[in-house]
């Protein structure tokens, strides 16, 4: 079947899409948006966390065909949407992103050991490598989306706020700690932002 | 050598002037590979792709030992979409391989050993095919009595999990369903027993802990137009993958190409080869790029686990508290194959004391071959599981002489000089008994923290969470300490080496280091501290890092807490030859200018070349021009020695790590729930290279032993030997609400042996974490509490 829908602002269209197939295998392996991660694929992980129409789903337990005509915001797009939502007082619906200008697939390469200097952040972005939020990556991409959907929220959330919001999110690695600090940093830094204006 | 043309020099004195390159070690530098990681363009395993590629499907058994009667593919070859359908009689060369015994079949042939072992494998044009073509070809088993235990292992009549062994210990071992049997006798436990006023057995069971990585298993192999094959996986150790893979292709080492791919977390699970062998395979069967990514459910059968054990203990103590003696025996279950059991084995046997000082001890370790899943590598690797009993042991002992149980753990407490029941002296700072004060010095979190102002009870500070359980009806506190000893680097006389290649060359005019390495980056942030290495030694602000490739040479296994002190120590090394050799250019060049180039210690430091004393002398660039200095070194650290088969005694471990837990929870009495409310660490790191990443990993390696005091086990039937539990819906890691603060206290005292005084920091939080849990929940309840991890039914008598 043929899939038509909205990824961080920009029409895609799905071509041979398997009526099994779920909306995180058509973002990976058919959009070239490897970025919603495949920890789990039961809805247990939140790795694969996306935006649908605004609210945070697990993309793994969403069958491709529902997303017919529907907004999705995934990682990949999460600079630009927080960008527009500052601009735009804070929509939250998923239709206030816009476009990732490389939305094309890899080819498998060699890991380059490049810094990704001068790509614009969120601030949970931002905050998340600040604060040492980051060590294998691979729960990153779900938390962030999660997070930065929280805050949009709760702008001033409490820690147990924020581990509420964030229970769905598995990490292997950090024992969260550093997670709870981004979060926190994130939040302090938009609060110091809004007293500037 | 580039010809110098200028008559002064540029880079006197006169114009150049010290200063100090930013991010060297000891700085918490950030992440190189935190950008590309939020932003979702770090290129994962699973992430890889290539134009025209095929999906990889394991077909893995259904019953746990069996002999395989028959294969029909025949149903499954007439597939659409479906490129191939491959059996162990399809397999080009070695039909086996392992990292420590070659007794793991590439596919199944004869029998299978254990519940999802790859029996048959499918190329297709879509995932989904791959997995229904899997699903259409037929297997006959003739199933065979299963070995789960030491009883049946040992059984008079029990069946050989391996016949006609002939690995390095098939001779000394007194049965062929034992991988490998070490004791350590020292002094004369019986003897000293008699001076014992007090002596406390114990009995513990240890579950099977999962590693969990978040990653699965995954890759992409491309056949390459010269016969070989490249190929992208996240490991932890290419080159040890390497040494496995080629024979299993029927290829020179050369003509498989591996270059690492990003690393969804290890934790020792990703030691072993996964899917490398079979992706490569198909690849080179069909011609075509293969990608292979394992779901949940069969990442739960990909790699080996942490080894469950039954550990039995006695202790003995004066009545002052002086321990007399410590008897043990540790059972570890390394299930149908070795993996790394034989140096679990070596570990769980001489760490089974503890940080502690006894003199006469008789130990007795062994793993067991069984039809459970295979076990290996996990972060603790064989000390976890001793810690967690003789700590308890600890507690009783207080216990039974009224005494504070961390005062009892100080009394005995070891020391640098203190000798272990291996004969080797613990030849730097072991702060166990500052480490037990200071975790016991800090302040209690406040009680009843659930109690909010004026309202009901916040439900999400309470065991039970949100499922409101409770409204602190029941809930009782309770405390408990632990402390372990964990060795670094690999041990019992292994040439633990590891490689690095340093180049330092001029880019539009400033000096610019790389480092290429071999080291595998699996979340630990070793590439953060290369770059810092590297920025120390050459005193260069730009340090790019290499991707992690077979080009250069080995780098040892990120495990066993070793890169930094490894990897980090080769590239110190190469650093040091690099420089050496930029100031002899320099020498050359510049040595007339100025007689310190000849009198004075010279260094490299914010692009220059200055003095001891502080003097600038030229700067990098105007020293090299258009030459590059490129050194390729390996590093050693000093070796070690094999434990005598009969007394255990030798210099067997490297370097050893400390850590110490207070754990505080809260537990429902009435439902039997656990809410751990703080877990506090201190540890002694020798040198934190990166602060931001030491206190990550300590907060890290806290967490995995909290699931394992509350939460993990993968469940096996004892009847079957198969899996009950492989989904994160069934087996349970700590989400952020399980998890509690983690305060971290750390103390640097340098080894003299290691480089910049490091000391491996991974795996020593990850011991004391578990015990130190299971020691504040019997304060709380009052029980005893000898199995891992502490179910309700455990806390309310219901089990």
């Amino acid at each position: 079947m043929r899939v038509n829908f909205t990824v961080n602002g920009r029409p895609q269209e799905a071509d041979d899409v398997w009526e099994g197939e779920s909306l995180l295998y058509v973002l990976r392996e058919r959009l070239g948006l490897p970025g919603s991660k495949n920890a789990c694929e039961q809805g247990e992980c939140g790795s694969c966390t996306v935006r649908l129409d605004g609210v945070p789903v697990c993309s793994c337990l969403v069958a491709a065909g529902q997303v017919e005509g529907r907004e999705v915001v995934t990682v990949e797009g999460l600079a630009e949407f927080a960008k527009e939502r500052e601009a735009h007082g804070g929509c939250a619906t998923g239709a206030c992103g816009t476009s990732v200008d490389a939305a094309k697939k890899w080819e498998a390469k060699p890991q380059d050991s490049q810094t990704g200097e001068g790509i614009e952040l969120s601030p949970i972005q931002q905050a998340f490598i600040d604060a040492g939020a980051v060590q294998c990556g691979f729960c990153t991409p779900g938390l962030l989306v999660a997070a930065d959907e929280m805050l949009e929220r709760n702008p001033s959330p409490t820690d147990a706020d924020i581990r509420e919001a964030l229970s769905g999110n598995l990490c292997r690695c950090t024992g969260y700690e550093k997670i709870l600090d981004a979060v926190r940093l994130a939040a302090a830094r938009q609060e110091r932002q809004g007293e500037a204006v | 050598m580039a010809q110098n043309t200028r008559t002064v020099p540029v880079g006197t004195p006169t114009d150049v002037t010290q200063n100090h390159v930013k991010g060297g070690i000891g700085e918490s530098t950030l992440r190189p590979d935190g950008t590309l990681k939020v932003t979702g363009e770090f290129a994962y395993s699973s992430d890889m792709w290539h134009e025209d590629m095929l999906w990889g499907q394991i077909l893995r058994s259904t019953v746990a030992h069996a002999e395989i009667v028959s294969i029909d593919t025949s149903e499954a070859l007439t597939m659409d979409g479906v490129y191939a359908v491959l059996t162990h009689e399809d397999l080009p060369a070695a039909k086996n391989y392992g990292m420590e015994f070659q007794d793991t079949p590439v596919l199944a042939y004869g029998k299978v050993r254990h519940h999802g072992e790859p029996v048959a494998l499918v190329a297709a044009d879509h995932p989904e095919t791959a997995r229904r073509a899997a699903a259409k070809i037929k297997i006959e088993y003739r199933e065979l009595p299963v070995i789960t235990d030491e009883a049946s292992a040992l059984a008079p009549d029990a069946i050989l999990v391996h016949e006609n062994r002939d690995d390095h210990h098939s001779g000394h071992v007194p049965h062929p369903n034992i991988v490998h049997r070490q004791p350590i006798i020292r002094g004369n436990a019986d003897e000293a027993a008699k001076r014992a006023d007090v002596i406390v057995k114990g009995e513990y069971t240890f579950g099977m802990q999962d590693q969990a990585f978040l990653g699965p298993e995954s890759g992409l192999a491309v056949p390459a137009e010269d016969g070989g094959v490249d190929l992208y996986v996240a490991t932890q150790w290419l080159h040890s993958d390497l040494k496995q893979i080629a024979p299993c292709l029927g290829l020179p080492e050369e003509k498989v190409r591996m270059t690492m791919a990003g690393v969804g977390g290890a934790f020792g699970g990703r030691e072993d080869i996964s899917m490398q062998i079979l992706a490569s395979i198909l690849a080179l069967r069909t011609g075509k790029p293969v990608k292979m990514v394992y779901n949940r459910y069969e990442s739960f059968f990909g790699h080996v686990h942490r080894h469950p054990a039954k550990l039995y203990y006695e202790h003995g103590a004066t009545k002052d508290g002086k321990l007399t003696h410590m008897k043990c025996k540790i059972v570890l279950d390394g299930g149908a194959y070795a993996s790394s059991t034989a140096s679990v084995v070596g570990n769980a046997s001489s760490l089974s004391v503890g940080p502690y000082v006894v003199e006469d001890v008789e130990i007795e370790a062994i793993g067991l071959y069984t039809n459970n899943p295979p076990c290996g590598a996990m972060r603790g690797f064989g000390a976890v599981q001793a810690c967690f009993a003789y700590e308890a042991q600890m507690d009783k002992l207080a216990a039974k002489l009224g005494m504070d149980p961390v005062e009892l753990r100080q009394l005995n407490a070891m020391e640098q000089g203190t000798i272990m029941p291996t004969g080797q002296v613990v030849d730097s700072p072991a702060p166990v008994a500052e480490l037990l004060r200071r975790v016991k010095a800090r302040p209690m979190p406040p009680e009843r923290q659930w109690e909010t102002a004026g309202e009901g009870a916040d439900v999400r500070a309470l065991p039970g969470g949100l499922s409101n359980t409770s409204h602190g009806e029941g809930v009782v506190r309770g405390v408990g300490y632990a402390v372990g000893i964990k060795n670094v680097g690999f041990s019992e006389g292994f040439d633990d080496y590891s490689t690095a290649k340093i180049r330092i060359e001029v880019i539009n005019g400033e000096a610019v280091a790389t480092v290429h390495t071999a080291m595998a980056e699996v979340g630990q942030g070793g590439v953060t501290i290369h770059a810092q290495i590297a920025r120390t030694e050459l005193g260069v602000q730009q340090v790019t890092i290499h991707p992690a490739d077979t080009q250069v040479g080995s780098a040892g296994s990120t495990s066993a807490g070793r890169q930094t002190y490894m990897t980090g120590g080769a590239i110190k090394n190469s650093c040091e030859i690099v420089r050496e050799k930029v100031l002899e250019i320099g020498r050359r060049k510049f040595g007339s200018y100025h007689p310190a180039w000849a009198n004075a210690e010279l260094l490299l430091e914010g692009g220059k070349v200055v003095t001891d004393g502080g003097e600038a002398l030229a700067t990098i660039a105007d020293v090299l021009e258009d030459q590059a200095v490129e050194v390729e070194e390996e590093w050693r650290h000093r070796p070690t020695q094999a434990f005598d088969l009969v007394t255990g005694q030798g210099d067997g471990h490297v370097q050893y790590a400390f850590a110490a837990h207070r754990a505080v929870v809260e537990v429902d009495t009435e439902l039997g729930l656990v809410k751990v409310i703080e877990l506090a660490c201190a540890q002694d790191v020798g040198k934190a290279v990166n602060p931001l990443s030491v206190v990550g990993q300590i907060q890290g390696g806290t967490t995995q032993g909290l699931g394992v005091a509350v939460m993990e086990e993968i469940i096996v039937d004892p009847k079957t030997a198969k899996v009950r539990n492989p989904s994160f819906t069934d087996y349970l890691i700590p989400t952020i609400l399980d998890t509690p603060t983690i305060p971290v206290d750390y103390l640097e005292l340098a080894d003299p042996n290691a480089p910049y005084g490091v000391r491996g920091i991974g795996e020593a939080p990850t011991l004391s974490s578990t015990p130190a849990v299971l020691a504040a929940i019997r304060a709380a309840t009052g029980l005893e509490l000898n199995k891992t991890p502490v179910r309700p039914e455990a806390l309310t008598g219901t089990l």
